[in-house]
């Protein structure tokens, strides 16, 4: 056993876990919102996510045919993806929710989530179509920015680069705006009496269809984001990526508490963390009988444990029974 | 809707249903019968420029060969099977496969980890199947009559990537990483064993199916500080691992298996990847003098360059419409078995080199390329520099490892 080298890797893998986990955490608070809102959990949100990647990559191979990559500066060009990403991303969200959910709310709680399925099926197909049409391809390749690539090395395991802590102060900045938003703002305060009682907020004089669609709005643009941040991030996406980071993100949620924000960011974090350590320390600690394919069994494995002693999750509380 | 629409709808379908049936059998009538060849590789998803490749060079062939079918009076088709580089569609593909009568023979898989189950359904009904690309031992080692491939085995191509590694990179120490496929576990295999007996230092040997996010896996590889990093898999999952690995300042050298071997591994991993090595079963059409015509022909038809292995597909096709012009001496359409048997005493000499099989379907002599990416243009992955051709044996026994 070496110990220099596992200690000698910690940081590393925990700023991989740290990036990692951001990105669920805000691709976990679509499904927290909309649950929290709804209390059903929106399958179609891994697509949503991904569209938001597709969007992003597209907005960077146009500039980049157009000659304009290299002229802007990097900090702009990020701006306008993310920018692009989310509202596209937000939009496909509100029209999912108006053309998928909202002719079945008021059904039996499985009717809307087997839609959800549904939906995010015909996304994927969909996303594929368009892109072996228009791109003739299934994997897009995200243009390389060079500023985003230029790595600080602070020890000689341990190095940061731009495009990482893009994604941390992306996603640091995205989540206390949202905090923002629901904790100190009026809708954000429409947002939490429709989730506690949809009927009295009603009667209080809150148009609930438009809260609702502006909590897909939000949880879709957050996803729009992750998904810009991701196809940065890793440079790869196929219109079959997003299935299991959504899954993952969903999970997150569920650890953290479903239809609690904070919950849903604490969640992603503490996932993204453990797929990290499980996947560079697994086979170091185990002399390679088990590998970083096993990841995801002890990502999960964990999970259940603490669902097994927390069932609401980490901050979940225990929901009142309404009468 | 009521149940006399339902009901009208139904006797609609069914009449359909009737008619169409007739319609398919309505061909026997003229000519002596149709002869279809099916192929099976992944026409959708990562790896569909490989898949599309083989489909298209089967297609080539076909139209260049059939003449002497022609001639005899039989309709010769092509039935091209989408098998997703999954081993569930591949096999529910073979079900269909063996349910059509008139298919004599299969083109096919890509990866050996679906052309092994698929091939359990084939021989259910000894159809042939000739395989211009799975480089995996146990394809042939099974023994089956109906199992024939043109191109040479892991066991063999580990050993070259190892010592290559050895000789002329003089590499002393190497990470292996894999894809957990058949094809690609099984090559890394084959390559630590031998590099370990060559006195290769092996760091780690990790399995990912992991196709975005490498993070995790290249820190270990970072500290360890490897020579070399071999990667057992195909382009489209090796292309982002070697991007990421060197955006993250790792400088080891990258090789891999012919799972590399498509332009597509530029195209996704740019510059990452220029100058990394690859063995390949398949060298790239320059390589083989005849195959030159091949390329024109193919370029001039479907707009494109052939991809790695469709020259092996037509060569596979090539050999398997000998053999069914052997098997059809009597005039009718022959039986599956005519055809296998047939299969076996084919001496082809084709644009990627003569091909005789033993008796476990094995090509008596296979090719092996080193070769070297030579520029992040994905227009330009013909241009790759072979560095080194070896000819081999298949081995006579399966090595345990």
């Amino acid at each position: 056993m070496d110990y220099e080298l596992l200690l000698g890797i910690l940081p590393q893998v925990f700023l991989d876990g740290l990036i990692l986990g951001f990105m669920y955490a805000l691709i976990a608070l679509g499904y927290t919102m909309v649950y929290g809102v709804l209390e059903f959990i929106n399958f179609a949100h891994s697509e949503i996510f991904i569209v938001g990647a597709f969007v992003g990559v597209e907005v960077l191979l146009g500039l980049k045919s157009a000659g304009l990559l290299d002229g802007l500066p990097w900090p702009f060009l990020l701006v306008l993806v993310l920018v692009a990403g989310m509202a596209v991303s937000g939009a496909l969200a509100v029209t999912v929710e108006r053309v998928a959910y909202r002719p079945l709310r008021g059904t039996p709680r499985l009717i809307p989530l087997i839609s959800a399925i549904g939906i995010s099926f015909f996304l994927q197909d969909l996303i594929r179509l368009i892109e072996s049409i228009w791109r003739n391809a299934f994997n897009l390749v995200y243009p390389t920015i060079d500023a985003l690539n230029i790595r600080f090395e602070l020890t000689a395991t341990l190095d940061v680069s731009v495009k990482s802590l893009v994604v941390i102060v992306a996603a640091l900045g995205m989540l206390w705006a949202l905090h923002a938003i629901v904790n100190r703002t009026k809708v954000g305060t429409a947002i939490r009496a429709v989730a506690e009682d949809q009927a009295a907020a009603s009667l209080m004089g809150i148009n609930v269809n438009r809260i609702i669609s502006l909590t897909f709005l939000i949880g879709g643009a957050m996803g729009g984001a992750a998904g810009v941040l991701f196809g940065v991030q890793y440079g790869l996406i196929n219109p079959y990526t997003g299935f299991i980071p959504g899954l993952k993100a969903f999970t997150a949620a569920v650890l953290g508490g479903i239809g609690n924000i904070p919950g849903a960011m604490l969640g992603g974090l503490v996932l993204g963390l453990l797929e990290a350590f499980a996947a560079s320390y697994l086979s170091l600690l185990t002399g390679g009988a088990f590998g970083a394919e096993y990841k995801d069994i002890f990502a999960f494995s964990v999970l259940i444990l603490i669902l097994i002693f927390r069932p609401k999750g980490l901050l979940g509380e225990v929901v009142r029974e309404r009468a | 809707m009521s149940t006399r629409t339902m009901r009208s709808i139904a006797i609609v379908c069914l009449a359909l249903t009737v008619v169409l049936a007739s319609a398919g059998t309505d061909v026997r009538a003229q000519g002596k019968g149709t002869i279809k060849i099916a192929t099976q590789s992944p026409l959708s998803g990562g790896q569909a420029a490989l898949g599309e490749g083989i489909k298209l060079g089967t297609q080539l062939a076909l139209e260049k060969f059939k003449g002497n079918l022609d001639k005899m009076g039989f309709k010769v088709e092509l039935v091209p099977f989408d098998d997703q580089a999954k081993p569930d569609v591949g096999v529910s593909n073979a079900r269909n496969i063996i349910a059509d009568k008139d298919i004599l023979g299969v083109i096919g898989h890509l990866n050996s980890g679906v052309a092994i189950p698929a091939s359990e359904v084939y021989r259910e009904v000894n159809l042939a199947m000739v395989s211009p690309a799975n480089t995996n031992p146990v394809v042939t080692d099974r023994g089956y009559k109906s199992v024939f491939r043109v191109c040479g085995r892991d066991d063999v191509q580990g050993v070259v990537g190892s010592e290559f590694a050895k000789g002329t990179l003089k590499a002393k120490s190497v990470y292996i990483v894999h894809d957990k496929t058949q094809y690609g576990q099984g090559v890394a295999e084959f390559f630590k064993a031998d590099a370990e007996k060559k006195g290769i230092k092996v760091l780690g040997f990790e399995g990912t199916e992991e196709k975005s996010n490498f993070d995790p896996i290249i820190t270990p590889i970072k500290a360890k500080n490897p020579d070399l990093i071999y990667f057992g898999g195909i382009y489209d999952q090796a292309a982002p691992f070697f991007k990421q690995t060197r955006e993250k300042g790792v400088k080891a050298k990258f090789m891999g298996p012919d799972g590399m071997d498509s332009s597509d591994l530029t195209k996704i991993g740019g510059k990452a990847v220029v100058g990394m090595y690859y063995t390949s079963v398949a060298g790239p059409v320059t390589v083989y003098p005849q195959a030159k015509q091949f390329a024109e022909e193919f370029k001039k038809k479907f707009g494109k360059n052939p991809e790695p292995f469709s020259a092996q597909a037509y060569d596979s096709t090539a050999i398997l419409l000998k053999a069914i012009e052997a098997a059809a001496k009597g005039g009718k359409v022959p039986t599956r078995d005519a055809v296998t048997a047939a299969v076996r005493d084919v001496k082809h000499t084709g644009i990627t080199g003569a091909v005789e099989f033993d008796s476990k379907g094995d090509p008596k002599k296979a090719l092996y390329f080193v070769l070297q990416v030579a520029s992040d243009d994905p227009q330009k992955w013909g241009d790759n520099k072979e560095v080194k051709r070896l000819t081999i044996a298949a081995p006579a026994a399966s090595k345990k490892i």
